[in-house]
Formats: structure tokens, C-alpha cells, sequence
């Protein structure tokens, strides 16, 4: 089996698939009711997205788990999602901070993964695209609202970014995995989405009258390690409700 | 959440197949950029529309319900203005 698009496969499923979770807590307690209807829009453009990469997964597995036993019956340690999705919501502002600087990256990978040698990996990156532009222009907007809003909304926008920062590097850092499947055509160099990134998040920041942090903040050891396996405290306390009822009652359909 | 700063807008969409725009309901927005995210994260998530308009509801002038009878009723009383009393032919349906 290719362990290599197995591994990088698991990534961007558990990425997608706990952001669309984290984005699913706003239902019914978004700031205003199209916020809500949009969020959940969102929350589920990332869950089809997720399924379609853990499939994938599955089948490059081959060991017979499909999509659902590979998002609910792993645990923390066995999950691959970059740290940045899997932070708390916080107030509307972090959700957005994060929101925003994840799907500035989220849109020029699938740029580079549309163009893969691997017909898989381009098919679902061009279904993805579609949506995630989408994402990224909503993101920007309210980024920039907020931001550019009153005296509280821009100083509680300017903290959520700063917050958000440290989180960001390691969605350019390229190992093994990502290396070896860039010589096979199959991705790009994570590492090669870092300056269009970096200038698209300075313009939007400006134009949000926010400031940007210092790019060398962004990538911190103690802040990487997610594809790993190596979480922080919040992956656990998710899983724990989203696995709930598949772990009491297994199997459990309807 | 003043609504002051989230006016009311009205939404017209043009479907896939459409000719026309139709009204298809209304949405609080704070400006008319974001009264179109909007309208397509409330409106078209199911059948794509092509083209969306939003209107700010305070910019619609609409008639007054008074006023229907001297605005409709005259055409009524003048059943020679109808097209009923012309014979279709059969091949045409559901005119």
C-alpha cells in the first residue's frame, strides 16, 4: 500500500473533518441567524470534503476501515489534523482569526493538489476548490468587518489573530511524507505555499486595519507536532463528544 | 445586536433555469456585499441560482393595500379585457 498518501490522505481528512466539527458547535449559537445558516454551510462543505479524503484513506489502508471507523474509532493520538483546526472556538472572533488564516492555506494547497498526478488526489481537490474559495472570500470579509469595526471589535479581532499565529507555521512544514510525494508530482511543497500565504494574509490584515504578527513567530516547536499524533489538550475533550455514540452503542445506524 | 446596524434586505434569485428573477424572501445584513454572501448561504443552497439581487426592503415602494380597489378592480368589472373568451385549439395545453 501507499503508506505515504495513507498518512498524508488521514491528514487532510482529520483536518477537514475537525474544523467542520468545531464550525458545527456555532449551530444555534451563531451572532446573528445568517452567521448561523453560513457557519453550518461551511461546517458541512468540510465535512463532505473530510469523507471524500478518509475514504481515500481507507482504501490506501486496505485494511477494510471506512471513513466511519476511521472518525470514530481512533483516538487523539492516532489523529493527524494540524493543530490550528482543532483549537476552541472562543468568541466569534477567534472562530474567525482561525477560520480565516486556515482557509487562505486551505485554498492554495488545493490549488497545487488540483494539478496532482494522482487522479484521486486532483478529483477531490477540484470538488474542494469550488467550496473553499468560497470559505476563504467569507472569511476575509468578516475578517475585515470585524477588524475594521468598532474600537472592542478590532482590539478582540487583533487578539484572536495573535492567538491564532502561533498555530500557523506548521501548515508549511514539509517532512517525509509530504517530500516524498512531492517528487512523485502528487502534492506541492507546503513549504512553497508560505510566501503567497504571508502576502495574501498582510493584505487582508491591512485592509482589516489589524497588524500582522511577526512571521517568525508562526512556526514554534511547541506548537507543531499534529500530524504526529502529538495534540493539544482540546483534541481530546472533541473526539470524546463526537465519538460518543458510536463508542456506546457500536455500529449504531439509522 | 442593534438591528439598526443589520438592516433588512429583500432577495431575488434567478435559478439555474430561470428567466426572472423571483423574490425569494429576506435576510439582515450589515451592507449590501454581505447581503449577498448571505442570500447564497440562505437561499441557494440547493439548487445553484445564477444571479442574485438584493434590495434593501427600505428602498421598495410597494402599493397599498387601500388602494387595490382602484388599482384592480376596474379591470375585473370588464370581463371584455380577459382573454377567456377565445377557443383554444386542442394541441395547445394549459393555457
Amino acid at each position: 500500500m501507499d503508506q505515504t498518501l495513507f498518512q498524508y490522505s488521514l491528514r487532510m481528512g482529520d483536518t477537514t473533518l475537525i474544523l467542520s466539527h468545531r464550525l458545527s458547535e456555532w449551530t444555534g449559537h451563531g451572532p446573528e441567524l445568517e452567521e448561523d445558516l453560513a457557519m453550518t454551510n461551511v461546517a458541512l462543505d468540510l465535512l463532505g470534503q473530510a469523507r471524500m479524503w478518509l475514504t481515500l484513506a481507507g482504501e490506501l489502508e486496505g485494511a477494510s476501515r471506512d471513513e466511519d471507523q476511521l472518525a470514530y474509532l481512533r483516538d487523539a493520538p492516532q489523529y493527524r489534523n494540524y493543530l490550528l483546526v482543532e483549537r476552541d472556538n472562543g468568541h466569534y472572533g477567534h472562530t474567525i482569526a482561525r477560520q480565516f488564516l486556515f482557509d487562505a492555506w486551505h485554498y492554495l494547497l488545493l490549488q497545487g493538489l488540483c494539478t496532482s498526478t494522482n487522479e484521486h488526489v486532483a478529483a477531490i481537490a477540484e470538488k474542494s476548490i469550488k467550496e473553499v474559495s468560497y470559505h476563504a472570500r467569507r472569511s476575509s470579509d468578516i475578517l475585515v468587518r470585524l477588524g475594521d469595526g468598532t474600537a472592542e471589535s478590532h482590539a478582540r479581532m487583533q487578539d484572536a489573530v495573535n492567538d491564532a499565529w502561533r498555530f500557523c507555521g506548521e501548515l508549511f512544514i514539509d517532512d517525509d511524507i509530504t517530500l516524498a510525494l512531492e517528487g512523485q508530482g502528487v502534492v506541492p511543497a507546503h513549504a512553497s505555499l508560505w510566501q503567497p500565504w504571508l502576502n495574501h494574509v498582510a493584505l487582508t490584515l491591512a485592509e482589516a486595519t489589524l497588524t500582522m504578527p511577526d512571521p517568525d513567530a508562526a512556526v514554534h516547536p511547541a506548537h507543531t507536532g499534529g500530524v504526529y499524533g502529538r495534540h493539544t489538550e482540546a483534541l481530546g475533550y472533541l473526539l470524546a463528544e463526537m465519538q460518543h455514540l458510536q463508542r456506546s452503542y457500536p455500529g449504531a445506524s439509522w | 445586536m442593534s438591528q439598526n446596524a443589520w438592516p433588512l434586505w429583500e432577495v431575488f434569485i434567478r435559478s439555474q433555469h430561470g428567466l426572472a428573477h423571483k423574490h425569494v424572501g429576506s435576510l439582515h445584513a450589515p451592507d449590501a456585499e454581505m447581503a449577498v454572501n448571505n442570500a447564497r448561504d440562505v437561499y441557494t443552497r440547493r439548487n445553484e441560482g445564477l444571479s442574485i439581487w438584493v434590495v434593501r426592503a427600505a428602498d421598495i415602494v410597494a402599493s397599498s393595500p387601500d388602494d387595490k380597489q382602484p388599482l384592480f378592480e376596474p379591470a375585473n368589472s370588464k370581463v371584455y379585457r380577459h382573454p377567456t373568451f377565445f377557443p383554444m385549439p386542442d394541441e395547445i395545453k394549459h393555457m
